[in-house]
């Protein structure tokens, strides 16, 4: 059974009086344990299914299904619970908190999301931690880290909850090609080790051929349907 | 909770200085308002205690029509003995009045032989009436302070007429009054004792044996204008009163209608309208004091949200439920409320004992050198904490919501 699947798929935004369609009816699925790119120019609808593959947003028509789970049913509380339970998130900008240590930021969503006892967290916060190689770093702010490592701790606070499927828009974006690289293999790695599935997006034509899966996007449809690498 | 405390607690240490000006705010208000409560209640409260304890007593009972003409002293507004007796065993009766003193008041001409001039005189039981309103003895400077208030023949004169006069301690004058069939009668006295004159009705008035009162007035039986009650507990004023008042409804007329009237002494003194002043002022700081609360800690909030807009998006993306960060939020303000009214707490206690210790003294009308000493209850303490705090977590509240229905995917983009 795939892990997501999007059936005419269709998403307009409106602004002022005009109907800005962003995803324009597009179908695909995307398997458990893959690794998989969306990629095209700006503008090219990439965010946007992103953020209704994350529920984040819900789509104008058609049906996008996660985890079998039709996300256009899910309410404001219904969703915040879906992505806490079975979806990570890495962001373009790392978005950890300033005032929370390493160790704190990849506890977080254990402690004020799905609210683990503090023993079993901490043992798993340190697993992630040392998963990403961070775990000499545990008590610094993101103030005290470099970029990439912020993003090893990003991925981290993801994965820390184990879930089916983690999200990452442009996880490489502000960060230099090598350390980019190694963003993605460590991603890789997570994915071998825990089966987690990735998705990402990018424009980037040296990231994109990191993925297995590359479903390229252009003006808010899909070119390829899906090519695997 | 202690999770969602220990970030909040964090995330206001993150702008210090905003925090600590914010704080700032808080504690002197808090400051400011305890402080004036004290001073103020203190004030009031020893007002009070002068006018009730040195003239009026706690309440009075006086025949009914009494009080609306008492600028005349009507002297055919009287309570007759059987009238006096029921008011007496209404008083026995009543296990919070402590004791009372009948008074016969009436107006009259007072002359040194060489002057004359008006005088309101209180005829009085020495004894009762120095227990009802235990400060008058204390109110003698000049003439000898021991012993009884007054005796038979002797009267005690307010300073302002004593001056006026030119009377000392010592001399003889007259009193002349005009009895109540509208002959006149004069009758000779020692002037015993010269009283320090005080604010209120009766702060003015000279004192003369009861008996001395009715010989010189020819009354034919013990009659008494007014009965002074002091009770045990001054702070159940309101509920002996209404007590008094409804075991003196069955003393009545031929007609069956109630002939006798109960007033407490802010019915009698005017200076019941600055003590309802002095509790309006309170109410005011009282406001002042919630707006600074509730605009510093808005305004921090409001800051705080718009600052974290994007570590809002950032946790409600990875599912933090919307309660859960409308709780931090809150706790935000809360602790700010909380830190700020125990800072401003202490700070105020810390105050009025400093004040107690340097003791400064002020003058109220004719009264000079009365010792400031604030206190303040307890639960004044409480309610104004309390408020402070409830304060802090409403003005959190819209902040607090905002963030909480933020929409993720705006908030991520905010720049």
């Amino acid at each position: 059974m795939s892990l997501v699947t999007a059936s005419n798929l269709t998403k307009t935004y409106r602004i002022g009086d005009i109907d800005v369609p962003a995803i324009k009816g597009i179908d695909f699925a995307i398997e458990p344990s893959s690794f998989v790119a969306f990629v095209g120019p700006s503008g090219s609808g990439k965010s946007t299914l992103l953020n209704m593959v994350g529920c984040l947003d819900h789509p104008t028509s058609g049906t996008l299904k996660v985890l079998d789970t039709d996300i256009a049913t899910l309410d404001r509380r219904a969703a915040a619970r879906f992505r806490g339970e079975h979806i990570g998130f890495v962001f373009q900008d790392f978005n950890l908190i300033p005032v929370l240590t390493v160790f704190e930021n990849v506890e977080y969503p254990l402690r004020m999301v799905q609210e683990w006892p503090a023993e079993k967290r901490r043992s798993q916060v340190l697993r992630m931690l040392e998963a990403v190689g961070m775990s000499d770093q545990a008590d610094k702010r993101p103030d005290q880290i470099s970029g990439g490592q912020k993003q090893r701790v990003a991925v981290a606070r993801a994965l820390v909850s184990q879930p089916k499927l983690v999200l990452a828009d442009e996880p490489t974006a502000n960060l230099d090609h090598d350390t980019a690289y190694r963003i993605l293999e460590l991603m890789k790695k997570m994915r071998d080790d825990f089966g987690t599935t990735f998705i990402f997006s990018t424009h980037d034509p040296k990231i994109m051929g990191e993925a297995e899966t590359t479903f390229t996007l252009e003006d808010g449809r899909l070119q390829n349907g899906g090519s695997h690498v | 909770m202690f999770d969602v405390i220990s970030i909040a607690s964090r995330n206001l240490l993150r702008y210090r200085r905003r925090t600590t000006l914010t704080l700032l705010l808080i504690v002197i208000g808090m400051v400011a308002v305890l402080l004036f409560v004290a001073v103020a209640g203190s004030f009031r409260a020893m007002m009070v205690g002068q006018i009730t304890d040195s003239v009026l007593g706690h309440l009075q009972v006086h025949r009914k029509g009494y009080v609306a003409s008492i600028d005349n002293l009507p002297l055919n507004l009287n309570m007759k003995p059987p009238m006096v007796a029921k008011v007496e065993d209404a008083l026995k009766a009543n296990p919070a009045v402590e004791t009372w003193s009948p008074r016969v008041k009436f107006g009259g001409m007072f002359s040194n032989f060489a002057e004359t001039t008006s005088i309101r005189v209180n005829g009085i039981d020495p004894a009762r009436e120095a227990a009802t309103t235990p400060l008058l003895p204390g109110r003698m400077i000049e003439g000898d302070k021991a012993g009884a208030l007054v005796g038979r023949g002797q009267i005690v004169i307010p300073l302002l007429l004593a001056r006026g006069m030119k009377t000392k301690v010592g001399d003889t004058v007259v009193v002349v009054a005009t009895n109540r069939d509208g002959s006149v009668n004069g009758k000779t006295f020692v002037v015993r004792g010269i009283l320090e004159s005080v604010t209120g009705p009766g702060g003015r008035d000279g004192y003369v044996h009861i008996d001395d009162a009715r010989e010189l007035l020819r009354m034919t039986e013990a009659e008494v204008s007014e009965i002074a009650v002091r009770l045990k507990d001054f702070s159940r004023l309101d509920r002996t009163t209404a007590q008094i008042k409804a075991a003196l409804e069955g003393v009545g007329n031929n007609e069956g209608k109630s002939v006798l009237e109960t007033h407490t002494w802010a019915d009698l003194s005017p200076f019941a309208n600055l003590a309802k002043m002095i509790d309006l002022m309170t109410l005011f700081i009282k406001v002042v004091l919630v707006s600074i609360v509730l605009v510093s800690v808005m305004n921090v909030m409001i800051m705080a949200v718009f600052e974290r807009i994007r570590e809002i998006g950032t946790i409600a993306a990875i599912g933090t439920p919307p309660s859960r960060i409308l709780s931090l939020f809150l706790a935000e303000g809360l602790m700010l409320g909380i830190v700020g009214t125990v800072a401003g707490t202490v700070l105020s206690l810390v105050a009025i004992f400093g004040i107690n210790l340097w003791s400064p003294t002020f003058n109220f009308g004719q009264q000079q050198n009365l010792v400031m000493a604030p206190t303040i209850a307890g639960g004044d303490v409480l309610t104004i904490a309390a408020l402070v705090v409830v304060v802090a977590i409403v003005a959190s509240l819209q902040p607090a919501w905002k963030a909480s229905r933020m929409d993720p995917i705006s908030a991520l983009r905010h720049v």
